[in-house]
């Protein structure tokens, strides 16, 4: 079998965003970059399906900067290779664009099952993943919890939506998008950390996977990064607990009007 | 036509909350561009009372949509983008906006802007408005190609009230194809609460490590949840813990939520939590230290313990809301 896991560099979580210039964009300087934490279930998944039956298991993530380095990240927890598309003529790429890029390297490797997770947790698009899908021709299941593969049938359990969930069933190839719930990514243990040091990691360009300058020019631009409001200071509520919710209620449905 | 095409959800034979919002705000939008607006609708629903609401046409696909379907939806809405050929299409950020939507919008080569907040015109054109790194920041959103897409996170715009007209309903054919069936439902499971889900919940109540097991959980968050027919969540150490249902996790690796009112009992405000419920309207935090971070975001705050104040909420919410 072969696996493929698409995966993004992402800021940490608990990272500060300061905008750039006049809002261009963010400030990149002292950002840690980690794999976006949805994307840790779909590394899990890959390594345990090509664990189970054999093949390979490559990785895919688009972009520069540390995006080696959480690739190697991702190589620790399993995975045999990596193939990173780096090209400077991706600055300003869309979601179609680098759905385009991904979805051409995953067809030059023949890969027939694909995993990622269910959105990267910096600009939370949840685009690319069902893209990518259109662009091969597989179909694709959104925000898997549960997942089996028996010969080239599968079955998956999707969360969509309040909190209702379904079970679904097709034949391979398909792209499946992982959410919360669905394993326990394992940790690196040194050993592994040092031979992913020793896998390789083949960097490309958007060329070199055949797509053109239109192919690559994006349809969306961002712009006017600024930060959100500050909430107004709120207020603590004193006295006893039994005169602080009926003061509460009273707050809510006067001066809040949320009641 | 050109014009302003918004996906109309329905469930259980009444249009969601968002249909209305989108409409609403499609119209106003459609004011100030001097175009109209028009509806989509994939399978049965009461699609003429969408003229009350400011739609000129609805295009009606008909079909059997009853179980969710991406390819199917996503075939429903190219033949009613190939019918209406509208300049902007505008969906709920629901599973199909994020499951569907992505792939209609690769099929017909364009872009979207994911779970706008706010909509503008300028220059003749929609702008999308969102938060991005987990609500640290806003972005503009332009697209350059048409139709431009946006999904809008639920509870973003107001509810606008029926003002009389009629929609001119279009019958469309979709060409669905076995190809369309690539992806079979073997079985849905429902939601074993009744309340609305957290992304598109009006009230939620939140429970934190604080809870300390499963049963006091069930014991003090839910009830006081229920009193207000908010819908339970809970900080991630809570649901690494087993408290709480991995569903039920709010934040920047859980839910984005967007109530009117939130309700965080015993959780301290991390930022990847606060990711997820920043843009509340008003939240209402309880905690022992008077200088958890929570308090911060909070509009208003106690400082107390939750297992002795979250009781008297909750039969004090019981006998405001009976009245
Ligand atoms: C990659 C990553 C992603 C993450 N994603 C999320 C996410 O999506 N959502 C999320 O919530 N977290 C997330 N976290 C975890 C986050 O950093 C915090 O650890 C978590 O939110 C803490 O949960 P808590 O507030 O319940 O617990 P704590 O931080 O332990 O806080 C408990 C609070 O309860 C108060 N308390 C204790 N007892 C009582 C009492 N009897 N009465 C009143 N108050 C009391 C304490 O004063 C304290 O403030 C993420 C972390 C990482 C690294």
């Amino acid at each position: 079998m072969k696996v493929g896991v698409c995966i993004k560099s992402t800021p940490d979580t608990d990272t500060r965003i300061k905008i750039q210039g006049a809002g261009e964009g963010i400030d990149p300087a002292g950002i840690k970059w980690i794999i976006s934490p949805y994307d840790s279930f779909a590394l899990e998944q890959g390594a345990q399906t090509r664990e189970k039956l054999g093949g390979e298991c490559v990785l895919f993530s688009v972009g520069g900067g540390d995006t080696q380095k959480n690739l190697r990240d991702g190589l620790a927890v399993g995975a045999d290779r990596a193939v990173q598309i780096d090209d400077p003529a991706l600055k300003g790429a869309d979601s179609l664009v680098t759905a385009r890029v991904l979805a051409a390297a995953i067809k030059a490797e023949g890969i027939e099952i694909v995993f990622t997770g269910r959105q990267a947790i910096d600009l939370d698009n949840v685009q690319v993943p069902a893209m990518v899908a259109e662009l091969l021709d597989w179909p694709h299941v959104s925000m898997v919890s549960e997942f089996a593969l028996e010969g080239d049938t599968w079955t998956a359990v999707r969360n969509v939506g309040g909190g209702a969930r379904e079970k679904v069933t097709g034949k391979l190839p398909v792209l499946v998008t992982t959410d919360r719930g669905l394993n326990t990514p394992r940790f690196a243990k040194l050993p592994d950390i040092m031979k992913a040091k020793t896998k390789k990691v083949d960097v490309k360009t958007a060329s070199a996977l055949g797509l053109s300058a239109d192919d690559i020019s994006p349809a969306v631009q961002l712009s006017g990064f600024g930060t959100p409001a500050e909430r107004s200071k709120g207020k603590f509520i004193s006295g006893d607990v039994a005169t602080q919710a009926k003061e509460l209620v009273r707050l809510l449905r006067e001066e809040a009007k949320v009641l | 036509m050109s014009g302003i095409l918004v996906l109309a959800e329905h469930e259980g034979g009444k249009f969601k909350k968002t249909a209305y919002e989108l409409l609403g705000k499609a119209k106003e939008l459609a004011g100030s561009l001097g175009t109209s607006v028009a509806a989509v609708v994939l399978g049965d629903a009461p699609v003429a009372e969408l003229g009350g609401f400011g739609a000129s046409k609805v295009y009606h696909v008909a079909g059997d949509f009853s179980g969710y379907n991406t390819l199917k939806v996503v075939r429903g809405l190219q033949a009613a983008i190939d019918a209406a050929k509208p300049d902007v299409v505008l969906a709920p950020a629901s599973y199909t906006g994020k499951d569907a939507i992505p792939r209609l919008v690769a099929r017909l080569g364009t872009g979207q802007g994911s779970e706008c907040t706010e909509l503008r015109v300028d220059g003749g054109a929609v702008v999308g408005r969102r938060p991005v790194y987990a609500g640290k920041a806003l972005v503009d959103v332009r697209i350059s190609k048409k139709p431009a897409v946006f999904t809008v996170r639920p509870n973003s715009f107001n509810q606008p009230t029926p003002a009389g007209g009629s929609a001119e309903v279009v019958a469309v054919s979709a060409a669905f194809g076995a190809s369309d069936d690539r992806v079979q439902l073997v079985q849905r499971m429902e939601a074993e609460s009744t309340v609305a889900d957290l992304t598109e919940a009006e009230r939620i109540v939140s429970g934190g490590r604080s809870l300390k097991s499963a049963e006091q959980f069930d014991a003090v968050v839910r009830p006081l949840a229920a009193a207000l027919g908010a819908t339970p969540g809970a900080s991630r150490a809570a649901v690494d813990a087993g408290y709480a249902h991995h569903n039920e996790q709010v934040g920047q690796t859980g839910k984005t939520v967007n109530p009117q009112l939130y309700i965080a009992l015993g959780i301290s405000g991390a930022i990847q939590h606060l990711a997820g419920s920043r843009t509340s309207k008003v939240i209402f935090a309880i905690n022992k230290d008077a200088e958890a971070p929570i308090f911060e975001h909070a509009t208003y705050g106690v400082v107390a313990d939750l297992f002795e104040i979250a009781p008297l909420l909750t039969e004090e919410f019981k006998a405001a809301l009976k009245n």
